[in-house]
């Protein structure tokens, strides 16, 4: 069970994370959600029992780190936190795919192995690119980048609202579940009977505050459309990135560069 | 049952983004040319009530395990199906961009599989029968329950389909499904009593918030034929789409396909982007044989070749697998260095 309380810390400390200031966090956030989707589009394509393939893909992950000024060991705990739900999704794997892959020595590993271990880089790889998306970007700027690339009006307006009042509502929920351990004397379960009451409280004062905003915002000429000024502009940094970093993607996935470094380095030594 | 980025190939991936989109699209039409502006906010804000409600757990009965609320038949209950479907996808991008629950290019088929079933299945179909014109708390509940349950197993089997499509997990589709029906029928009965719960208190204490979704506005009305005609086309569509692109795994789901198309075997069964970067690859020849070395021992286990072949074969990806190994731990170091050199460049101009 997630603590209310901390899942809101982590959200807030997520986002202002994106208020930093970095050579990443500069450039235009279209540029950042296209790389990132590409990324996770090349990472996704590989079959299921590649592994060595995978690795020079984690050059993006970790010079973005790098360049915007991340806590590293904040997004890799991040990381970690999902890898056993990776572990979980991919652990019936190495039980119906038995076939022998690869001997190292006696060893004998099965194809099942290497796909739950290629699941677990898949994860980790597809995850960390999202949060450094989040973290250099923001929300809201995502949001109003995915407008700006087609995302219809309509729907980010619904997105930046439900994103503002996630705070408000996480932090009223907080204190109706403290409100009623304070009196429930020790008993740990929230039970069947008062679950539905508590929710259906939340629920008619969420309604209700819904109708007050509503209100305020009809006094202050709300119309349907939210407008906002917006400095950033698709210049030649964004233009370099994307193309930089989705040719290098073509080139990983094209040529499998692991299996040539790896060759010219023994090969060097035999 | 939010799908993450890792099990998923390209193919279903995008596919079901094009679907969802497609349906976000319209369903933003939709709320835009019915809606009284007085909807905006209560989407934003009941879309941040279920993020909260989903935090409160409570304890399911005799078992000593917790559970929490669904909320996608809630959400079409209260602001019918246009406008719910749109507030669950809301839900379910926040939920993949900071908690890591579903991944980005999952999104598409979580929105798929939790936000159409509730929307456009279970409440017109199944809720608003049910109820009729006449409410009454007793049908709230069964209508409730009822449609939990349906809107889940539909979403899990979806789930068991665009997994076994994708071909990452070795899953067999039978064992998948054995596992994920009868494991959603017990999460959708639980959700289904709690649903049915809150629609009873929200209809004793307020019952003009369950009138006015339910009443007589087009908002909320949606027509049996539309629905039956945009699943028709969508199950041509995905199921087009997937199988053309489906992957090698001879599976149920090929294997049934090939049947039916009665070639002996499937061809073009490649996804179109190792197509196209096979036909790029051509063009530049280098070690051409070494860009997909796992094809050909995928192929050999999958069509179970006998097992002198496959030793052979084994011996054979011996050698490659070594300078795979070296590979990945001389990039993998390569990668680790250059991070800390460029933190320590920018770390010192900072």
């Amino acid at each position: 069970m997630r603590s209310i309380d901390g899942a809101v810390l982590d959200l807030k400390r997520l986002d202002l994370l994106a208020t930093g200031d970095s050579i990443i966090h500069r450039l235009d956030a279209r540029a950042k959600v296209i790389t990132t989707l590409f990324f996770i589009v090349m990472v996704v394509s590989y079959k299921r029992y590649a592994l060595a393939e995978l690795t020079p893909f984690l050059f993006f992950p970790v010079i973005t780190l790098a360049l915007s000024n991340l806590p590293i060991s904040y997004i890799l705990k991040k990381i970690a936190a999902i890898l056993p739900l990776a572990l979980f999704v991919g652990l019936f794997n190495p039980l119906f795919d038995r076939e022998t892959q690869v001997l190292l020595g006696p060893v004998a590993i099965s194809g099942g192995w290497i796909s739950l271990i290629s699941i677990m880089g898949r994860s980790a790889l597809t995850v960390g690119s999202a949060f450094i998306l989040i973290a250099t970007t923001g929300f809201i700027a995502v949001c109003h980048a995915l407008n700006r690339l087609g995302m219809p009006r309509v729907f980010t307006i619904q997105l930046l609202f439900l994103y503002r009042y996630i705070f408000v509502l996480t932090e009223e929920a907080t204190r109706t579940t403290r409100a009623r351990e304070l009196r429930a004397c020790g008993k740990k379960g929230l039970g069947f009977s008062s679950f539905g009451p508590l929710i259906g409280h939340l629920l008619i004062r969420t309604w209700a505050r819904a109708e007050r905003i509503h209100m305020a915002m009809v006094v202050r000429g709300f119309s349907g459309e939210f407008h906002s000024r917006q400095i950033n502009r698709f210049g030649h940094k964004e233009y370099l990135y994307v193309i930089g970093w989705s040719l290098v993607f073509i080139i990983l996935r094209t040529e499998d560069i692991t299996r040539i470094v790896g060759a010219a380095f023994t090969g060097i030594f035999s | 049952m939010h799908m993450a980025d890792a099990l998923l190939s390209p193919a279903v991936g995008i596919t079901m983004w094009g679907v969802t989109a497609g349906t976000i699209a319209y369903c933003s039409t939709k709320v835009k040319r019915d809606l009284d502006d007085r909807k905006i906010p209560l989407m934003g804000v009941l879309g941040a009530f279920i993020f909260a409600a989903q935090m409160i757990n409570f304890t399911i009965p005799a078992t000593g395990s917790s559970g929490h609320i669904g909320g996608g038949l809630l959400l079409a209950i209260l602001l019918g199906p246009y406008a719910a479907f749109l507030t669950i996808a809301s839900v379910l991008v926040i939920q993949a961009l900071f908690f890591a629950d579903g991944g980005i290019l999952a999104l598409g088929c979580n929105i798929f599989n939790l936000g159409i079933f509730p929307a456009f299945i279970a409440y017109p179909l199944i809720y608003k029968r049910i109820i009729g014109r006449q409410p009454s708390p007793t049908k709230l509940s069964i209508a409730s329950i009822i449609g939990v349950v349906v809107a889940l197993q539909l979403g899990a089997f979806s789930v068991v389909v665009e997994t076994v499509a994708s071909g990452i997990s070795a899953l067999p589709f039978t064992t998948f499904v054995v596992l994920m029906q009868p494991i959603h029928l017990a999460i959708g009965i639980v959700e289904g009593l709690v649903t049915a719960t809150v629609v009873s208190f929200v209809y004793t204490a307020r019952p003009e918030i369950l009138q006015s979704a339910m009443g007589t506005r087009p908002f909320g009305n949606i027509s049996v034929r539309n629905i039956v005609l945009a699943f028709l086309a969508l199950t041509l569509l995905t199921g087009g789409v997937l199988s053309w692109y489906a992957s090698e795994n001879p599976d149920g789901l090929e294997w049934s396909i090939a049947k039916v198309t009665g070639a002996g075997e499937v061809t073009g069964t490649e996804q179109p982007l190792h197509h196209v970067l096979a036909a790029i690859q051509g063009k530049t020849a280098f070690l051409a044989n070494y860009a997909f070395p796992s094809k050909q021992g995928e192929k050999a286990v999958t069509e179970g070749v006998t097992a002198g072949k496959e030793g052979q074969d084994t011996s054979g990806r011996l050698g490659t697998s070594v300078s795979g190994g070296v590979g990945s731990l001389l990039t993998l170091t390569m990668a680790v260095l250059i991070g800390f050199f460029l933190r320590r460049e920018t770390a010192g101009k900072g």
